[in-house]
């Protein structure tokens, strides 16, 4: 204590203060506490120790800042801590996820495992690859975005160019709501749409189908944000000039936001290629490499994941196979955000804000 | 030249234009490409709705018919048997679980996701803002499988320790008992929901925060006022119903997750007062668990679930998206 009192400022507007690092101090008083407690009782478990020195890091913060500094500061200070550790936990899980897939999916990823099938290797042996997975997956993600690319599009430009009264705002309300249909729900419509009651078997493009229903909702919204951003004078000039409204939208709208909804579209593909439930229900799941996604069932790389978690028994080699596969989706969601943000700060439109 | 047609008083001297002329004249030209286009747009949000539509009146369509030869009451019964020769199956067990998973992700995540908003927003360095809040959003893309797997084999394993502390110290209290089977229960399906629910009320509460009155903010520092209790009194007050639709737009998300359940939770059907001990189930998991061996009864059955599913995040997403559309309307912030 004896520091913090020759830390004192000679200003008289200003009561005492603890010095600047202190935060870090408790920080790591706290840390190490937590610590020495897990080591001797023995606990092995990380969240245990983490959890503890969070709670000795606010309550210690409160003490100290309640002594010196006053009680309001005190619960700034509290405030302070509380908002770091909330960073801090959700930080937590992420790094552990993309830690641990690494780590153990590194081990069976390589060029073998991406171009051959699981045809003939059964679950508990080691070998065999996601190569049928890929393929399924980029099929029927393909299909999707053909299918919603073109009507979602369209959709946001009947909400921003010509939507007035009731029915755009129905469109927009239903809009909404579709964004937040569980995609289980979406596979089952397809399934009694066009599995029970039209009778067409599992396919690929079963499977599409419940994605579009899940892409529609996403490619409309970004699109729709992105057309409000096109300043009004643009349209006006065209319009001026005696050019069609359709015309005007073509060749004047539609240019200027192309960066924006290029990334929507990129964003929403990144977000309907981990999907697996649809996929589940409507696509069945195959080891065999199946290249006709309108005949019979595909596998997809999210329910490869599953398949090799849940029928394997905890066989070693399937969970190998499972973080590997993981390996391969994050990878490739990730670089599809990567380069859509990317494409959203470099074609964004200039709005003068 | 033509300007008489759209004068009403003044006719032209050959023929009196027809109404729908007048119309036309009114609104400008309408050459063929813009007709089409405008049918084209306008047929692609029908579209939408039609799909919407369909979606409720084929689930009910094959719901009616599981249900009408259910053989016990669909809501109340606690056993899952559409296959037998009488059959039977309930949504009770189903209720139990996805209403208590979700609440448990909602007290973890709401807090922590309303102080990540508010570390992005106000307590972060203003250049780490933005790589922060990109962080917080790649949480989002991962794909709700890989949380399953990290959930099933990283996750419930870390968790034992916990669940046997709480075990000691809460057991008595017959919701926190353990008996030590597998950590996959309702309690660890909470915590995996919680952390993939946390981008989206972050993101939400994220731009609440951040339209927030700066006049508000800098008066209240100007008389003294320290950081949080500036938050406390001018940023809390102005985000609370932001957050409170970021909220719901999160138990949405977490009511109908499907493949993050089916992957940790170890199912049984029954209703289970410990939320430590493994078993229970949630209406997506076990849509995804029993599907795949189910006859045509059973699939009707799963869609009877699933129908119910739909209208209840239906309700919640619906709510939410009120919430925000009203306080658009009167916030000033967007003016």
């Amino acid at each position: 204590m004896s520091q913090t009192v020759n830390d004192r400022r000679p200003s008289s507007l200003q009561g005492a203060t603890l010095p600047k690092w202190s935060p870090y101090a408790i920080a790591g008083g706290s840390i190490a506490l937590g610590l020495g407690i897990s080591a001797a009782a023995g606990l092995d478990s990380k969240i245990q120790w983490g959890l503890m020195a969070a709670v000795f890091f606010v309550a210690a913060s409160y003490g100290i800042a309640a002594k010196v500094e006053g009680r309001r500061q005190a619960k700034d200070r509290v405030a302070t801590s509380l908002v770091w550790v909330a960073f801090l936990l959700a930080v937590i899980p992420l790094v552990s996820l993309i830690w641990e897939t690494v780590e153990r999916g590194v081990k069976v990823v390589d060029v073998y495992f991406l171009t051959h099938s699981m045809g003939l290797v059964t679950d508990t042996e080691p070998g065999g690859g996601i190569y049928h997975a890929i393929l399924g997956t980029l099929e029927q993600v393909g299909i999707a975005t053909v299918i919603s690319v073109p009507i979602g599009i369209l959709t946001a430009i009947y909400l921003v160019e010509y939507g007035r009264g009731r029915l755009a705002q129905a469109v927009t309300f239903f809009v909404d709501v579709m964004t937040g249909i569980p995609s289980i729900v979406a596979g089952l419509f397809i399934l009694s749409f066009w599995i029970i009651i039209l009778d067409m078997g599992y396919s690929g493009f079963a499977g599409a189908m419940a994605l579009t229903i899940l892409m529609l909702p996403v490619i409309v919204r970004s699109t729709e944000e992105m057309l409000k951003l096109v300043p009004n004078e643009l349209r006006e000039a065209s319009l001026a000039l005696g050019v069609p409204k359709w015309r005007t939208i073509m060749k004047v709208v539609l240019p200027t936001s192309v960066g924006g909804i290029t990334t929507g579209v990129m964003l929403a593909v990144a977000r309907i290629t981990g999907e697996t439930a649809p996929v589940l229900l409507l696509v069945w799941g195959s080891t065999f490499i199946n290249t006709d996604p309108f005949d019979g069932p595909q596998a997809s790389l999210p329910m490869y994941i599953y398949q090799q978690y849940a029928n394997s028994g905890g066989s070693g080699a399937a969970y190998d196979r499972a973080w590997a596969a993981a390996l391969t989706l994050i990878a490739f969601v990730m670089i599809l955000n990567l380069a859509a943000r990317g494409i959203a700060r470099w074609k964004a439109p200039k709005t003068g804000r | 030249m033509d300007i008489s047609t759209k004068n009403d008083a003044v006719p032209p001297p050959v023929s009196p234009p027809s109404e729908a002329e007048q119309k036309r004249a009114a609104r400008g030209a309408t050459r063929p490409g813009d007709r089409i286009f405008l049918g084209l747009s306008r047929g692609s949000g029908i579209f939408l709705l039609v799909i919407m539509a369909a979606i409720a009146a084929f689930l009910t369509y094959r719901s009616v018919l599981a249900i009408s030869k259910d053989e016990s009451n669909f809501v109340t019964t606690l056993e899952w048997n559409p296959t037998a020769a009488e059959p039977s199956f309930g949504i009770a067990v189903l209720v139990y679980g996805t209403v208590i998973s979700s609440i448990i992700a909602m007290v973890i995540a709401v807090p922590i996701a309303v102080g990540i908003a508010l570390f992005i927003t106000h307590y972060a360095p203003r250049k780490l803002g933005g790589p922060l809040s990109y962080v917080i959003d790649l949480l989002a893309a991962v794909p709700s499988i890989v949380y399953g797997l990290w959930g099933a084999l990283v996750l419930a394993p870390q968790l034992i320790g916990l669940f046997g502390w709480l075990d000691d110290y809460f057991g008595w209290t017959g919701i926190l008992d353990w008996q030590g089977g597998a950590p996959r229960s309702l309690f660890t399906v909470g915590i995996l929901l919680a952390i993939m629910i946390l981008p989206i009320i972050t993101s939400v509460s994220r731009e609440v925060f951040r339209q927030a009155p700066l006049m508000h903010q800098e008066a209240a520092l100007a008389l003294g006022a320290t950081r949080w209790e500036v938050i406390r009194m001018s940023v809390l007050p102005f985000g609370r119903s932001g957050v409170i639709s970021a909220s719901m737009l999160g138990l949405g998300r977490a009511l109908g997750e499907t493949m993050a359940v089916a992957t940790v939770l170890s199912p049984s059907f029954e209703i289970n007062a410990s939320l430590l001990d493994p078993g229970g189930g949630t209406f997506a998991q076990n849509i995804a668990s029993k599907f795949s061996e189910a006859s045509e009864m059973g699939r009707d059955a799963l869609i009877a679930s699933g129908l119910v599913l739909f209208v209840i995040t239906l309700l919640v997403n619906g709510g939410a998206r009120m919430i925000i559309a009203r306080r658009a309307e009167y916030s000033g912030a967007n003016a």
